[in-house]
């Protein structure tokens, strides 16, 4: 398991007394895409906020490939190669969508104290923004204000700035929320070529979608962790059925 | 998004009309103007803070009155201080209580980032206010204004009126362009992205804090540079410098001139300058320009109203107006073969939410 890259283990998180995430565990290996799902409310979004360093663990380790992130902030944990994307879309609305994505991958290399230079000009911002822009398929908006792109498209652009970062774990928290067929398509797609340089997190509602691709489904139930495994073993498991897929076990299909 | 040319050349226009105003030949017209330079820097340094970071300050006259008394207190009484060490002396007495009181008020955000900024500006109020340091209430006198001297030569003689006010105006330009390419460069970049979504910029990898906090002290820093030159013009300081009036009213500026743009905050100073020389003459109003407060803020109340995104917004405000109309005629026009659906596309643009959902 050497490809291993990023692992919890036994993360929990309390607000008060409620346990949001108990003792969950899993891991993400590049080439992999790893599902997590649930119904509202069962802990998914608070892992994801727990693993990007957005909140502080209550207990249990974070590690990203093999060193212990625990401790370090959310800003370090993303420029050390952890991506996410937002439930709710998460961008700069009054900025156009080139620098929506240029300010997302001037990150890795910030030049605080360029203060002569123009952001316009750096080379490889732009270059990562476009490249970003080309793979999620919105380079035809690139000049348009983000903030007047339907709400699929800006699902998109959410990845794309999450691409831009050049990261190597990506944590996406719904990325299909809202979005019709043909664009569902189109994301599924990308990840599929993702999948080769990257582990991916997806926490998904879309049932389809998950089972299409997804080599690694986790299910949580009111924050604990109740099983995990491949697709099939996850369908024929007795306790998910009960617990979230429904007693018919056909909600998938 | 290229800003049109005239747009570019504005400043620099505005500049030269500013240099070209020096040889009017009336002192009261050169004094108003030095003293609109002069608050169009604070101004400036403020709308780095506000429409640049994303940072509301009601105490942004602290680093003003800073550097003005930084000035009055460090020059002897008998001649002239060398100005070499008596502007950095003023810069850096200012930057270094905004580091200090920076390095606080920006783990609050919001409405408290606003109270904690007047608190720490009311705390340095109170000290020169209550205390004998710079003469109480009373404030203390200027006597010489600093020269620059390198081994016998001086270039310039601020004694002189003309090269005072060329020095202020030359001040501004630097500052102004300063600003200018701050905001372009990838530093000011990140601000604007911490000014419209700092979780965002987090997860994408910005430590925001820093960029903040530089930010702050670079503001502080330009105001302490304003308030240098605004003791050198009058010869003396009080308290009333680092007032909260004074940290409203050039909040006020940067709001009334529009925060999407520098020259918004330049603008905003002419404009409110002018206001209050206007409410205040006696010659218009006779006895009643004692009471030029409430007219003064009856205009900014309407000023206000009227334009959302301030006065370096109103071309765009007017385009606006004059697209949705258009739209409008040629919709009534087409009403009969047009769906619903393609009338939205040719709607014009909803107004982004420039000045609101600053802080999340």
């Amino acid at each position: 398991m050497s490809d291993v890259l990023l692992a919890a283990s036994a993360v929990t998180r309390r607000f008060g007394g409620l346990t949001a995430v108990n003792g969950v565990s899993l891991e993400l290996q590049r080439g992999q895409v790893h599902a997590v799902i649930g119904t509202n409310g069962a802990g998914k979004s608070t892992l994801i906020n727990i693993l990007s360093g957005e909140l502080a663990a209550s207990s249990g380790q974070v590690t990203l490939a093999g060193r212990d992130i625990t401790a370090w902030p959310q800003p370090e944990r993303a420029r050390a190669g952890l991506g996410r994307s937002y439930q709710r879309s998460t961008i700069f609305p009054e900025l156009s969508v080139f620098e929506n994505c240029r300010l997302a991958a001037q990150a890795s290399r910030q030049r605080f104290w360029h203060w002569w230079r123009d952001a316009a000009n750096c080379r490889r911002s732009a270059d990562l923004a476009a490249e970003a822009l080309d793979r999620t398929g919105l380079a035809a908006d690139a000049r348009q204000p983000a903030g007047l792109l339907a709400h699929g498209r800006k699902r998109q652009l959410e990845i794309a700035m999450c691409l831009a970062g050049e990261p190597q774990v990506l944590l996406l928290d719904e990325p299909l929320a809202g979005m019709g067929p043909e664009e569902t398509d189109r994301i599924l797609d990308l990840l599929q070529t993702l999948k080769a340089g990257h582990a991916i997190l997806l926490v998904e509602h879309d049932m389809d979608a998950v089972f299409r691709i997804a080599e690694i489904i986790t299910v949580m139930v009111n924050g604990s962790a109740i099983a995990s495994g491949a697709p099939p073993q996850i369908r024929a498991n007795p306790e998910v059925r009960t617990a979230y897929l429904g007693e018919d076990g056909q909600g998938a299909h | 998004m290229r800003t049109p040319l005239l747009n570019r050349l504005l400043p620099f226009a505005a500049l030269l009309a500013l240099a070209a105003f020096s040889f009017s030949g009336s002192d009261y017209y050169t004094g108003l103007v030095v003293k609109i330079m002069i608050y169009a820097i604070f101004a400036l340094s403020l709308q780095l803070l506000v429409g640049g970071a994303g940072l509301v300050s009601l105490g942004h006259a602290a680093f003003f009155g800073i550097g003005a008394y930084v000035a009055a207190l460090l020059s002897p009484e008998s001649e002239a201080a060398g100005l070499w060490w008596l502007l950095p002396a003023a810069l850096l007495a200012a930057a270094a209580y905004a580091l200090v009181t920076g390095a606080l008020a920006l783990r609050t955000r919001g409405v408290y980032f606003i109270m904690v900024t007047l608190a720490f500006s009311q705390m340095a109020y109170y000290v020169f206010h209550d205390t004998k340091i710079g003469g109480g209430s009373d404030g203390i006198y200027l006597y010489f204004r600093p020269e620059l001297s390198l081994g016998g030569w001086m270039p310039f003689d601020l004694s002189n009126g003309t090269t005072f006010y060329f020095f202020v105006l030359a001040c501004l330009a630097l500052a102004w362009g300063f600003l200018a390419l701050l905001r372009r460069s990838p530093f000011g970049a990140a601000l604007a992205g911490i000014r419209i979504n700092e979780q965002r910029m987090r997860a994408a990898g910005y430590s925001t804090y820093p960029y903040k906090l530089a930010a702050y002290v670079i503001g502080a820093t330009l105001a302490g540079l304003a308030g240098f030159l605004f003791a050198l013009k009058d010869g003396f300081v009080t308290p009333e410098l680092l007032a909260w009036e004074q940290s409203g009213l050039v909040l006020l500026m940067v709001i009334l001139g529009g925060m999407g743009s520098l020259g918004g905050a330049v603008l905003g100073t002419v404009t409110m300058v002018l206001l209050q020389e206007l409410f205040q003459s006696q010659e218009l109003f006779g006895d009643y320009a004692r009471h030029w407060h409430l007219p003064l803020g009856l205009a900014i109340i309407a000023l206000v109203a009227l334009l959302p995104n301030g006065l370096a917004g109103l071309p765009a405000q007017w385009r606006e107006r004059r697209h949705a109309r258009t739209a409008d005629a040629s919709r009534k026009a087409a009403r009969d073969v047009i769906t619903p659906a393609r009338a939205q596309g040719t709607a014009p643009a909803s107004r982004l939410p420039i000045q609101g959902e600053r802080h999340v």
